[in-house]
């Protein structure tokens, strides 16, 4: 069974439809991209797995179906959402960013051990833990908003476009992490992106998005080799 | 010498209970981007409850801790109940509702409690307290201690605890917060619990000073406005220290200035907030707020 498993997923913005039954699955420890262009709703489909737009249709995350349920308690079950514009905590220290992101786990001691984990990975954030979030750069905030994801010790990741914004340097180190999370933690991510190429290496399935339908699924190198999507997403 | 030190002093006391008072403001606005105008009646409120179990012949401290239980539940129930439901409409609405709930107060402690004035106890001697050739009243002295201590009390509570943390969180950006997995509409509440809170203190500790009536809160609330405009209305520490500067500056000024004496005391308040408003809006420790369009 599939960690994650949308069916017939229509979303809307007063009265604007943006999603028209679409249908895609994340598989426990798999990493799933959802490419497409602007304004194809990946953004709303990330959103509306955490429950923060209006749906119809069947979510279901491990068996149990997520409709209807409030944010706070999706991401209770495990899911961490690195959304669009990372979501900083500009006026708060590094550190309370990421305490944050702990809030929803009620285990005692669970908060030490999560930070050494989050600044293993990420060194930059340890050096800057005292800092103010709204000082570091977009990189480092990009850093900072999977780290504080982290903290949920979650089962399913999801990341809203991280490369936007960042040098090709800095988004190749993301991903590299993403992917070092994924193997050791066995984290099932879901991927939102723009870019594809990036996108279509670090996944094992992907789905391409246009204007709220999916056109296209399968293995992630099944669509790298598709010679439209090369022309339309990846320019060569 | 003596005058001026003395001044200072029960400039500082009035100006704590400003501060605090600010405080309670500056908490809601930094959270809802609301002025409660019903802040003042609420505090006024909660003393007379408090009036109420002193004369029913419980010692003051424990009326004290009780009317602050009381209060912190007050408040949050009025988020719950009278504010939740207009949550999302527009500011105007919600000022409309805030200056419903303090003419409801108001009238509601003259129905209950009558219009005449009474006095309310303090907790500290009335000997004053002679330092040197200075003369202090206990009661400046103890409101100033009692206010330094909510203001250690709410430091601590939102810089080292993680109901705390959470709290600034949902005031500064809601959505992440709920991806944190906070529940944002309870962080309201409970901020509106404690500003309630605050906000009983500043009314136990003036109440000595100004006598118990339903309207007296109407010119503290006026000061509590020009604190926090003048520390700015972003910044919690500010409004405390705008509210020393404006009890301070207040009490100098109705000495020293002979046409304005204590007649003119409130002019000062309002002229503070003219000066701050035209001079440096966002105060002296607030940031400029900038909206996207």
């Amino acid at each position: 069974m599939a960690l994650l498993e949308v069916e017939g997923l229509e979303a809307q913005y007063g009265w604007t439809k943006v999603l028209h039954g679409i249908r895609f699955e994340v598989e426990d420890g798999g990493i799933t991209t959802i490419l497409g262009a602007n304004g194809a709703g990946k953004t709303t489909t990330l959103r509306a797995v955490c429950g923060m737009v209006r749906t119809a249709g069947e979510i279901r995350f491990d068996g149990r179906r997520l409709a209807g349920r409030a944010t706070e308690d999706i991401v209770r079950l495990g899911i961490a959402h690195v959304p669009e514009g990372r979501g900083t905590f500009m006026q708060l220290t590094v550190e309370e960013n990421l305490r944050l992101g702990a809030y929803a786990r009620r285990e005692k001691g669970a908060l030490a051990g999560a930070l050494t984990r989050v600044y293993d990975y990420f060194p930059v954030l340890g050096e800057r833990r005292r800092q103010i979030a709204g000082s570091l750069s977009g990189g480092e905030q990009q850093m900072l908003a999977v780290g504080r994801a982290l903290m949920l010790r979650p089962r399913l990741l999801l990341l809203d476009e991280p490369s936007l914004g960042l040098a090709p340097l800095v988004v190749r180190e993301i991903f590299r992490i993403v992917r070092a999370i994924n193997r050791e933690e066995r984290v099932g991510v879901l991927l939102v992106e723009q870019n594809a190429a990036t996108a279509l290496d670090l996944a094992d399935h992907a789905y391409l998005l246009e204007t709220g339908r999916v056109v296209m699924s399968g293995p992630s190198a099944d669509l790298r080799r598709d010679d439209a999507i090369r022309r339309a997403y990846l320019g060569y | 010498m003596e005058i001026f030190l003395q001044q200072v002093v029960s400039g500082l006391a009035t100006g704590g209970i400003y501060g605090s008072l600010a405080l309670a403001l500056v908490m809601i606005y930094q959270a809802t981007d609301v002025v409660n105008y019903a802040q003042g009646e609420m505090a006024m409120f909660s003393t007379y409850l408090a009036w109420t179990m002193i004369n029913a012949g419980l010692p003051y401290w424990a009326a004290f801790v009780a009317t602050l239980a009381i209060a912190f539940v007050g408040g949050l129930v009025i988020e719950r109940v009278v504010i939740r439901p207009v949550e999302n409409a527009p500011i105007l609405t919600i000022v409309i509702v805030c200056i419903g709930l303090l003419v409801i107060l108001n009238s509601l402690a003259g129905w209950i409690y009558s219009y005449i004035q009474k006095p309310f106890p303090s907790p500290f001697p009335e000997t004053p307290i002679v330092i040197g050739t200075v003369v202090f009243g206990a009661h400046d002295l103890g409101a100033i201690g009692v206010t330094l201590v909510v203001l250690v009390f709410l430091y601590v509570f939102f810089r080292y605890t993680m109901l705390g943390l959470a709290m600034r969180a949902a005031a500064q950006n809601p959505s992440s917060s709920r991806l944190c997995g906070i529940r944002v509409g309870w962080m309201l509440a409970v901020g509106w619990g404690l500003a309630a809170l605050v906000g009983a203190v500043a009314g136990m500790m003036v109440a000595p000073i100004v006598f118990l009536d339903p309207n007296m809160m109407g010119g503290i609330l006026i000061y509590a406005f020009a604190s926090a405009t003048l520390g700015g209305f972003t910044s919690p520490g500010g409004a405390v220290l705008g509210g020393l500067i404006v009890g301070v500056v207040e009490n100098l000024v109705g000495t020293y200035v002979r046409f304005i004496g204590t007649e003119l005391k409130l002019t000062v308040a309002l002229t503070m907030i003219l000066v701050v408003l035209v001079v440096k809006p966002s105060g002296l420790f607030g940031r400029a707020v900038v909206h996207r369009v």
